[in-house]
């Protein structure tokens, strides 16, 4: 497994060089490219739901509705909730991570279907657009949740094409969906077994299912809201006997099981930082893989968990309460697990696993909060308060944001052919962890004061925990910059990155940095199992190529 | 790649699995068995059962969508069991749907 | 696994096969892969389906007198025909790939246009049906009026709102089970060009074969739809 002789960057041939110009990278089939393309746009929209978050922190900051009308505020959380979701949360990791590795680390030489790739990506695009130019045009003040009457019948905002943009979003997730199970079916190289598969794999795999099976019925139940709104039927309008909870169920179907979808490749990422710096195989390998799967079936029967105060049976409250209960079991696993293989492993503290720790932290603390809101009794009081906002800040920033990120250092070289500066790395990890504390914890407390969330106006005594969100909320932005910054900086004038510069155990670690487009010279043939790291040293000193520029 | 010694001619099968090849026979038996059960669907509507017409309906379109699936999508025949987990799991969610969202139907007038 | 067993020893005919796309190994694995494609996609078409009856089965529950009353303002005789005419188009599909596999060309031209002749004759029934709901004003919206009593039920008055989310659903489902044929309409008019200049053959059918699982699912829906939608309580 000894790595190929380092040789200058500019010499080489790689996915990066192979062919330019915009038709090489608008109709490439290459799926290094496509995970490039989703990149940028990615963080485009990133971007975007970011300045809206930053517009509602600033109104927070005083007590009276002063910066903005309440109208105004509606459409700044509508939209930071919708871009964030169905144009970040769901496609980044996916979309740019497992594009990027998952064909590699299963020896094939692309995805099973690249064409389709592609069209996942024009169909994210289209949906992007239309979303942008719904912002353009004034926006959408439903919330994400787009709850009825008040989508179907009373808002007089850009409701349709919010909904067109979200429906071609979420196609395009099911696509991606589809082309990852295909793949890991079909295209793994001679000798991976799916015992031998890396849990990035695995996460991406049960991902993938949740994407193909429960997208289709909120793009279907968004359809319904927009025929309901342009003919004004009334299938979810209460004076004309339609019933709004109707649309609840449909849409927390499929919008639970999304949150699983933003989490698990996060997951999958953790688990191969964490492997790699603690230098040891994985702690029950079967326990993690057949975790995410488990986290994926169960994730479909707890729904109705967001409507304990909507009206639903006590009933069926009671049983909902239960199985949501149940769901924490196999994350709770993986949890235990990541924290297992660091016993006794050898932990070095490169910025990837900085990421990794503060994943492990923060995501059980939302995770855990997640429990308390499952408990029927606490989620009558706690219910549409600054609880509920922090618990799914807590787990989709504090986990699958942070992941992503650690992710994207982890793999940086691989994709780039560069190391990022580790000094700037370190310091923006703990910038990112300690805006992020800063931000989110004081609203858990704001919460179980009773402040409610979608209000731009408070009581003045909450004043003082909106202020230390919103400094928070600078502090993480700055955080979020960093990166943004030595990473676009690194791409020139970076160190340049030997194949495997954290010796890192994958196949993708034994081709070259930057891959060339076919990945593989020769098909390999796999005879280890994964996680090997009893095999291979420590984490080298330096990340970068002894000879260069 | 080495290059082959002699060009090979592209022949009907040349992978080992068999794909199946429907027989017209049985295709028009099954298609034959579909129209019957249409027609029985239609007449037993105007049977009062009480509550069973709704089940004997569905019954029998579940099994006209067996007999579709079966033999005219070939998953009779077909020696991979991942079809059989795919359409498996598609009906397990659905069911999953419908009969958690009846939950609370169902028990609203519970007191 | 036997896939990644032929992934190692491809056969040299494969190579050189222009059917096979540089990034399988083996067209087996081709063939295996766009099959398995296709049946994500209708598990999640089911899925796509499965919403509107699940909203259908919510209101039938809530609404079961009024439903059955707009129920019987729909033509059974069109409604079964119509199931008559989809299931001929399944058989013609069949034949199709049959005759794919045996190198058939003209028989396989022929069957897929009769296969879209016969779409077309359900699509027309359909648009038959909703020009007469349309004069009925049973179309949902600002035209919508309905009077009618529940079935066996002679006092009682159907609400007419409850009879509005009967029709939107109707509409809803059909339509958006309409559309499906149409696109599958469309599909089969691109085969069956290709198929007449010759691009299918035993050595490589796939997307007649997946284009025909497309079409038997659009069937299976209208399976469900015939009798849920036109049958209730008939026999009142």
């Amino acid at each position: 497994m000894a790595t190929a002789a380092p040789v200058e960057l500019g010499e080489r041939e790689s996915y990066l060089n192979a062919g330019h110009g915009f038709k090489s990278w608008l109709l490439t089939r290459d799926h290094k490219r496509i995970s490039m393309l989703y990149l940028l746009s990615v963080t485009f929209f990133f971007f975007i739901g970011g300045i809206f978050a930053l517009l509602i922190r600033l109104e927070l900051l005083t007590p009276a509705g002063d910066l903005v009308q309440s109208d105004t505020y509606n459409k700044l959380f509508t939209m930071h909730g919708q871009v964030m979701v169905f144009f970040f949360l769901i496609p980044a990791v996916p979309a740019v991570l497992g594009n990027f590795l998952i064909p590699i680390m299963i020896g094939a030489k692309d995805l099973a279907f690249p064409r389709i790739n592609l069209l996942s990506w024009y169909f994210y695009i289209g949906g992007g657009l239309l979303m942008v130019y719904t912002i353009l045009v004034g926006g959408v003040d439903t919330g994400w949740t787009f709850y009825t009457p008040l989508s179907t019948e009373f808002a007089n905002t850009h409701v349709i094409t919010a909904i067109l943009g979200i429906f071609l979003a979420g196609f395009s997730s099911i696509l991606t969906g589809l082309n990852f199970i295909v793949t890991i079916h079909r295209m793994r190289a001679p000798g991976m077994t799916w015992n031998r598969l890396p849990l990035f794999v695995w996460s991406h795999y049960a991902t993938s299912i949740i994407q193909v099976l429960g997208t289709p019925v909120v793009a279907i139940t968004l359809v319904l809201v927009a025929l309901e709104r342009l003919f004004h039927l009334g299938i979810f309008n209460p004076q004309l006997g339609g019933d709004p909870l109707l649309f609840q169920h449909l849409f927390w179907f499929y919008s639970h099981p999304a949150v699983y979808i933003m989490i698990l490749p996060g997951m999958g990422i953790v688990s191969e930082i964490v492997c790699c710096f603690s230098r040891k195989r994985i702690f029950g390998y079967q326990a993690m893989a057949m975790a995410v799967l488990g986290i994926a079936v169960l994730g479909f029967l707890v729904w109705a968990h967001h409507m304990f105060v909507a009206g639903i049976s006590v009933y069926s409250a009671l049983v909902f309460s239960l199985l949501s209960y149940f769901v924490a079991v196999p994350s709770a696993v993986k949890v235990f697990n990541w924290t297992a293989t660091m016993y006794k492993g050898s932990i070095s503290f490169q910025t990837p696993m900085l990421y990794a720790f503060g994943f492990i932290g923060l995501f059980t603390i939302g995770g855990l909060t997640g429990l308390f809101l499952a408990c029927l009794g606490v989620d009558v009081h706690v219910t549409d308060t600054y609880f509920v906002i922090a618990h799914f800040h807590y787990v989709m920033v504090g986990g699958m944001v942070v992941a992503y990120l650690g992710g994207m250092h982890f793999w940086w070289p691989k994709i780039s052919g560069r190391m990022y500066p580790e000094f700037w790395g370190k310091l923006a990890a703990l910038i990112v962890f300690i805006g992020f504390n800063l931000t989110f914890f004081p609203q858990f407390i704001l919460g179980y004061m009773g402040m409610p969330r979608r209000y731009h106006a408070y009581p003045a005594e909450f004043q003082i925990l909106n202020v230390l969100s919103t400094a928070g909320a600078t502090v993480l932005a700055v955080g979020y910059l960093l990166p943004m910054i030595y990473f676009v900086w690194s791409m020139r004038y970076g160190p340049i990155a030997p194949a495997n510069p954290w010796n890192a155990a994958g196949l993708e670690w034994q081709i070259p940095s930057p891959p060339p487009t076919e990945n593989f010279e020769e098909e390999p043939v796999v005879t280890w199992e994964a996680y090997n790291y009893e095999d291979l040293g420590a984490v080298p000193e330096k990340q970068e190529v002894s000879v260069g520029h | 790649m080495t290059e082959p010694a002699i060009p090979q001619v592209a022949t009907t099968q040349d992978d080992s699995p068999h794909e199946h090849i429907s027989g017209i026979g049985s295709s028009v038996a099954i298609w034959i068995a579909l129209l019957i059960c249409t027609g029985l669907t239609a007449g037993v509507a105007f049977i009062d059962l009480g509550p069973f017409n709704t089940i004997v309906a569905l019954g029998i379109a579940t099994f006209k969508a067996i007999l579709v699936v079966l033999f005219f999508m070939h998953v009779k025949y077909t020696h991979e069991k991942l079809t059989g987990l795919v359409i498996a799991s598609a009906i397990f969610f659905l069911f999953i749907l419908l009969t958690l969202s009846m939950a609370d139907y169902g028990t609203r007038l519970w007191r | 696994m036997a896939t990644n067993q032929a992934a190692v020893v491809g056969t040299h005919a494969d190579q050189h096969d222009p059917a096979l796309l540089h990034h399988f190994a083996t067209k087996e694995q081709q063939k295996n892969s766009a099959s398995l494609g296709m049946w994500l996609f209708l598990g999640q078409e089911v899925m796509f389906f499965g919403g509107m009856f699940c909203a259908y089965l919510v209101y039938r529950y809530k609404y079961f007198g009024d439903f059955g009353s707009a129920s019987q303002t729909l033509n059974i005789w069109y409604g079964a025909i119509n199931t008559g005419v989809l299931l001929c188009s399944s058989l013609t599909v069949v034949l199709a790939v049959r005759a794919a596999q045996l190198n058939k060309r003209k028989a396989l031209t022929v069957w897929l246009l009769l296969t879209i002749v016969l779409g077309l004759a359900f699509l027309g029934i359909k648009g038959i049906e909703y020009a007469e709901k349309f004069q009925d004003h049973h179309i949902p919206g600002p035209t919508f009026a309905y009077h009618g009593t529940v079935p066996s039920h002679p006092n009682q008055q159907v609400d007419p709102h409850h009879a509005e989310i009967y029709f939107s659903l109707y509409f809803a489902m059909t339509g958006m089970h309409a559309l499906h044929m149409i696109i599958g309409v469309g599909l089969f008019g691109t085969l069956a060009f290709w198929a007449w200049r010759g691009k299918y053959s035993a050595n490589y059918y796939t997307p007649i074969e997946n284009a025909g699982l497309y079409w038997h699912f659009v069937d299976i829906v209208w399976i469900y739809l015939f009798p849920l939608l036109y049958l209730i309580d008939r026999h009142r």
